[in-house]
């Protein structure tokens, strides 16, 4: 029913979990797409009679009455309060310096850097797997980077740096646009021997956790940074390959 | 109390009853009293739901069945696609939704009670249920197809709970 293509999309769309860009492009697919609009129009047509049946149900007073009793009085205000919100915050804030303190600065930053990447190479790895479901693939298939880089011209706000490596063993199969983390990227789709290399494009931003390279899931990232974009390889192909993808691109 | 009703709107229709969710949200508010410094600074409700979630997910594990801990990957459709008909859904009442979203697996009940109910964006959610982004996003799909699926059967299946 719904084209697969744009599944997911459809959701987010939905959702207003689009950025600006992603949803003017869903729109304008929408307009050439009846099965994605009237797949919207049920979402639609769901989320009002969820709404409209007033499903929530609200904390009973018996409750109240029992936290009040269980919880050591500090914890519970007889009304339920904007300064108490508050305070739970200023005493979160005070725990968390304090548990800073006894761990030390350098330690917990490193343990937040390894989570933050863990996190990300999460979102790679799914973004990865989301693009082998059947026609998700790409949205512009050539192997020639002329027609892959101006394809990408207004759809996003950079040019990605779209280039060929057949010759080297890398041929590009295609490109698409993606969400990651909230943020339009630029896919680049490279094969690999019987292997599928996603390469993520994106502008660097202050924050930016991926580097270096690793395992998950059975799937190797690299990640690095050039001329102001975010780099971030994955496949199923080995490590050392896509270790040669980076130095392909790297190389001017 | 902040967020108690939303500790207890997520656990009442994770665990399909008023009287588990009664106990199953106090013990989330005593456990997330006592590890408060485990709360980073930042998102207190998301916090706060996790645990319930965690707390639900035990109960379930504890006093139920196993088809409740039926990961999202493992879950299957009810079809392959939807048809105009199914896109259709009938008009529902209260009971008749209620009805649908006990019958959906726990997993799809607690994303789209966060979603639909709790309002939670994609990214709390994923905090919540400590999932990646796009897992949380083909889960909603899916869970949305198949509550569809389930309101547009047209004779009602399962039996009504005793709440």
């Amino acid at each position: 029913m719904t084209c697969e293509l744009t599944q997911s999309r459809l959701h987010a769309y939905f959702d207003g979990e689009m950025d600006a860009i992603g949803a003017a492009e869903f729109e304008h697919h929408l307009e050439a797409c009846p099965d994605c609009e009237m797949s919207l129009a049920a979402e639609e047509k769901l989320r009002s009679a969820l709404s409209g049946a007033q499903l929530y149900e609200r904390a009973p007073e018996t409750l109240r009455k029992k936290l009040q009793i269980s919880l050591p009085k500090a914890a519970v205000a007889p009304q339920v309060s904007r300064s108490r919100a508050e305070s739970w915050r200023w005493l979160a804030i005070a725990a968390t310096v304090v548990l800073a303190t006894l761990l030390g600065w350098q330690y917990l930053q490193n343990l937040n850097r390894f989570s933050q990447q863990q996190a990300m190479a999460e979102v790679i790895v799914d973004a990865h797997l989301r693009s082998l479901q059947p026609g998700h693939l790409e949205d512009v298939i050539s192997t020639d980077q002329h027609t892959v880089k101006p394809w990408f011209d207004g759809k996003i706000d950079f040019a990605p740096p779209v280039r060929d490596f057949a010759n080297d063993g890398f041929p590009l199969m295609g490109g698409r646009l993606d969400v990651i983390d909230g943020r339009t990227a630029a896919a680049l789709v490279y094969g690999r021997r019987k292997h599928i290399v996603n390469v993520f494009v994106a502008k660097t931003q202050p924050g930016d956790s991926l580097n270096g390279s690793g395992e998950l899931q059975g799937y190797h990232w690299v990640a690095w940074q050039q001329n102001g974009f975010s780099f971030t390889a994955v496949s199923d192909a080995a490590s050392a390959d896509l270790e040669q993808l980076k130095q392909l691109f790297v190389a001017p | 109390m902040p967020h108690r009703d939303a500790a207890y709107n997520l656990a009442r229709w994770i665990l399909r009853g008023r009287a588990q969710a009664e106990d199953v949200t106090q013990e989330a508010f005593l456990r997330a009293y006592r590890s408060f410094g485990g709360f980073q600074s930042g998102n207190a409700r998301a916090w706060l739901l996790q645990i319930v979630r965690n707390c639900c997910f035990t109960w379930l594990q504890q006093n139920h069945v196993a088809e409740e801990m039926t990961e999202f990957d493992e879950l299957t459709m009810p079809a392959k696609t939807e048809n105009p008909e199914s896109l259709a859904m009938a008009s529902c009442d209260r009971e008749r939704l209620q009805r649908a979203l006990e019958d959906l697996p726990a997993h799809f009940r607690e994303i789209l009670v966060l979603r639909e109910l709790e309002g939670c964006s994609y990214k709390e959610i994923a905090a919540i249920t400590t999932r990646p982004i796009g897992t949380v996003m083909s889960a909603l799909a899916r869970a949305r197809q198949q509550l569809r699926f389930l309101l547009t059967e047209p004779v009602p299946r399962g039996a009504i709970r005793d709440l």
